[in-house]
Order: structure tokens, then C-alpha cells, then sequence
């Protein structure tokens, strides 16, 4: 069985696509490849979501460019007018915006990135901050009002946290938040009550993908130990240019694609490179990533550029 | 030929790491072909597969060292330790960065975006 929830302006033909309800229950469909459900209580349709949606791009890395490969602006182009199609209220970006940390790249993102017409919540990742500590991510998509550039704010009842996690990266290459990035973490969900359903954002996985290719976060276990007491939590990512989930308990994980290359799964290969594909089977496995909040559950879509 | 040094070059000026007033630096695009800069004489070291080939070097004094990253992934030059600091930007692929050693010692080094990645240089 394949049940389609649909949202947006999103169609059936997609080659990939899932969706996930994180916090009190979980539905996984698959529309194209091998249909497969689970459903842990809940029994909403698409009929039935209300409440606000937003969007996830993650690792645009304008200024990739790779024999062949097209061109990561056109990828992000195609990107952003699926997610502009799907109309959310606001779109998170989780990092690597830009291949080379230049003003320029950073520049034709911001250009490209208007075409969504809404807000755009952004984190860096490692690839923004090569050579300047972030001085012009921050400048040009800065949220933050300490200097380390991470920040929260509410949507719809729901707390929104963007943390950062690659300014100082650990000898083996994991990210890092910080004792004060925690500290700031602790006092600011201490504010709100378990009923609150939160959303923490961040470019490295805040569990342990693959450790030795840095895919992971030293120091998240104070910060998911801050979070564990919350009702729904939802943690997005990017990073490593593909989807993986991870529920555990009241918390769900979820890595997200690349608007620009692929990366091979963990651990496949010497490195965490640009996977080399097909021309054709490129843009099945770059996407975005539409979620649908109601109550305080959030339901996660992902879609690739190949449908 | 691009040729971009410390004084002249805002990316390198970017990095967070300043250069020791002895040594001198060179980024050099992919465009160009080797030249003077990098005689066949002078060491290079390739930066391929993740990690630096050879991963530990031993030059004499007043030998410039050239990486060239071969990977598709992009790598930084970043000093942890030695008698002078040195640092590249962002280097994509086929980027080159050249430093001259001035001081005898031992450096060691990594890629700022991948910290994984380490090498040595001796400098007799």
C-alpha cells in the first residue's frame, strides 16, 4: 500500500517521495520505488493537515561546479521554484549555502533564494566559514544576536531553534557547539514548557552518522539532554546530502538532501566526496524537503528534482 | 598567470590565520600550468582521497611546498603547529597553495574543513 499525501503544489510523480509524522506518531509512505508504511497511531490525511507548513533547503554550495555536473545555481533555481510552489510560511536553510565561503557565492545564493518569497532562517555550514570564522556568512544571513551566530524564535506555537555547530570542528572532523552555545541552549528551552513541540535546526547531525567522516556532533548530548523532556522535537539537518532518519522516543532526526550533488552513504567509499551518478540520476537524488505542522506534530515531505 | 600573495589578495587576507612575516604563499589557479612558481625541483604534495600524499615530508630550508588538491571536494591548508603559521583558502579542485619554509623545525598540519586530514613537514 502507498498512501500519497500530497501538499503544496506537489504531484504523485515524483520518483521519491516520503513523508514521516515526527512527535506523537509516525507515517512513512513512499510514492514511486517500493511502497512502505508504518503508522504509529494517528490517522491524518492530507484532507485533514491544518495548522502551517514551512520549508528545508540544505546544501545549495553555490560555487560547485564538477565536469559534467550542472551547474549548482540551476539546481538551486529548480529547487527553490518547487519549494516557491508549495507556498510554506518560511523556509530553513541548514547550511553550506555556499561552496567557498566568497561574497560572491554567498551573493547568487541570497539572489537565487528570493525566488521562495518568503522569510529565509539560515545556519552556516562548514563550507561557509572556510577562512573567516563565518565573518561574511553572518553578515549577509546573521540571525543571531551574540556573536555566535545562533538564535530561536516562535511560529504558530512552535519554537524554533537554529544552533550552529561548525565553527571549530573537533580534530576528527565532528562539529562542535560549544559551552556557551549550550548554556545559551539550556536557558532559552528552559523558558518554555513540555507541551511547547520544537524545532532545532542545524547543519552537522546532531548523532553519530558516521563518525569518521564527521558526521556527527561531539558535544549534542547536553543539548539533547536539554531537549529530551519536550513532547515533539524535531531535529533537521543537512550536511550529508542525503535523507536518513532516526526516531528516539518523543525526538526525531532527520538529515536532508542536497540542492547540489550527492554524497555517498556512510562509510561507502574513501571519503565523503560528490557522488559520481549517471547524468539521469542526478536530480533523483537532490531534493527538498516540504513540513507540515499540525497540532504538535510535524510531517516531514521529501521530494527530488526528478519528478 | 594568476599569481596571489598575502599582501595583494584579499581571499588570502581572509584567512583566519596570519602568515609568519618570513614565509610567502601562493595560490595558484588550475587555469595555469605549472611554472616558476613550482620548478620540478620544488616538493608537491597531492591532496587526494581525503588525506595529503605524501602525508609527511622532509625539505631543506627555503623549499616552497606546493599542495594540489585532486579532490572534488574542497580542502584547506591550515598550520596547528611549527615555527611559523601557515594557511590557505579554500582550495577547489586543482587549486594549488605554495608556502616556503624559512625555519627549521617540524610543522604539522591539517585541512580546516576536514580536521581529519593531517601531514607533517621537517624543515632541516
Amino acid at each position: 500500500m502507498s498512501k500519497v499525501v500530497g501538499s503544496g503544489g506537489m504531484g504523485r510523480r515524483q520518483a521519491m517521495k516520503h513523508l514521516l509524522w515526527g512527535g506523537a506518531g509516525i507515517v512513512w509512505t513512499f510514492a514511486g520505488g517500493v511502497p512502505r508504511a508504518l503508522r504509529l497511531g494517528g490517522d491524518a490525511t492530507a484532507g485533514e493537515m491544518r495548522g502551517f507548513s514551512f520549508g528545508q533547503i540544505s546544501d545549495s554550495h553555490i560555487g560547485f561546479k564538477a565536469g559534467a555536473h550542472p551547474s549548482a545555481q540551476d539546481t538551486l533555481t529548480e529547487a527553490v521554484a518547487r519549494m516557491a510552489a508549495q507556498k510554506p510560511s518560511f523556509v530553513i536553510h541548514t547550511g553550506d549555502v555556499s561552496h567557498l565561503s566568497t561574497g560572491d557565492q554567498f551573493a547568487t545564493a541570497a539572489d537565487i533564494m528570493q525566488g521562495v518569497k518568503r522569510d529565509v532562517f539560515y545556519v552556516p555550514g562548514e563550507h561557509d566559514t572556510i577562512g573567516d570564522d563565518g565573518k561574511l556568512f553572518f553578515q549577509r544571513f546573521g540571525r543571531g544576536h551574540g556573536t555566535g551566530g545562533w538564535y530561536s524564535f516562535d511560529a504558530h506555537g512552535v519554537h524554533f531553534v537554529g544552533l550552529v555547530n561548525v565553527l571549530k570542528l573537533t580534530q576528527t572532523g565532528l562539529g562542535w557547539f560549544g559551552p556557551e552555545q549550550l548554556r545559551w541552549l539550556d536557558e532559552d528551552l528552559r523558558r518554555r514548557s513540555a507541551s511547547t513541540p520544537i524545532v532545532v535546526f542545524t547543519h552537522m547531525p546532531m548523532w553519530s552518522i558516521y563518525p569518521q567522516w564527521g558526521w556527527g556532533t561531539e558535544d549534542a548530548a547536553p543539548a539533547l539532554a536539554a531537549l529530551r523532556r519536550f513532547g515533539s522535537v524535531t531535529i533537521l539537518n543537512g550536511h550529508i546530502h542525503q535523507v536518513i532518519q532516526k526516531v528516539e522516543g518523543n525526538m526525531t532526526y532527520h538529515t536532508a538532501y542536497s540542492t547540489a550533488f550527492p554524497q555517498p552513504s556512510p562509510g561507502a567509499g574513501p571519503g565523503p566526496g560528490p557522488l559520481q551518478v549517471p547524468a539521469d540520476k542526478l536530480k533523483t537524488l537532490l531534493g527538498i524537503r516540504h513540513l507540515d505542522v499540525v497540532a504538535d506534530r510535524v510531517a516531514l515531505t521529501d521530494t527530488t528534482l526528478a519528478g | 598567470m594568476k599569481f596571489f600573495s598575502q599582501s595583494r589578495r584579499t581571499a588570502v587576507a581572509l584567512m583566519s590565520l596570519a602568515l609568519g612575516a618570513a614565509g610567502t604563499a601562493v595560490l595558484m589557479r588550475s587555469a595555469q600550468t605549472a611554472s616558476a612558481a613550482t620548478s620540478a625541483t620544488q616538493p608537491a604534495i597531492a591532496i587526494s582521497h581525503y588525506s595529503f600524499q605524501p602525508g609527511a615530508l622532509t625539505v631543506t630550508k627555503g623549499s616552497t611546498v606546493t599542495w594540489i588538491n585532486k579532490d572534488e571536494d574542497v580542502h584547506t591548508i591550515k598550520s596547528t603547529d611549527g615555527p611559523e603559521a601557515f594557511g590557505s583558502p579554500a582550495l577547489d579542485n586543482g587549486n594549488r597553495f605554495g608556502f616556503t619554509f624559512h625555519r627549521a623545525g617540524t610543522y604539522h598540519y591539517v585541512c580546516s574543513v576536514h580536521p581529519y586530514m593531517r601531514g607533517t613537514i621537517v624543515v632541516r
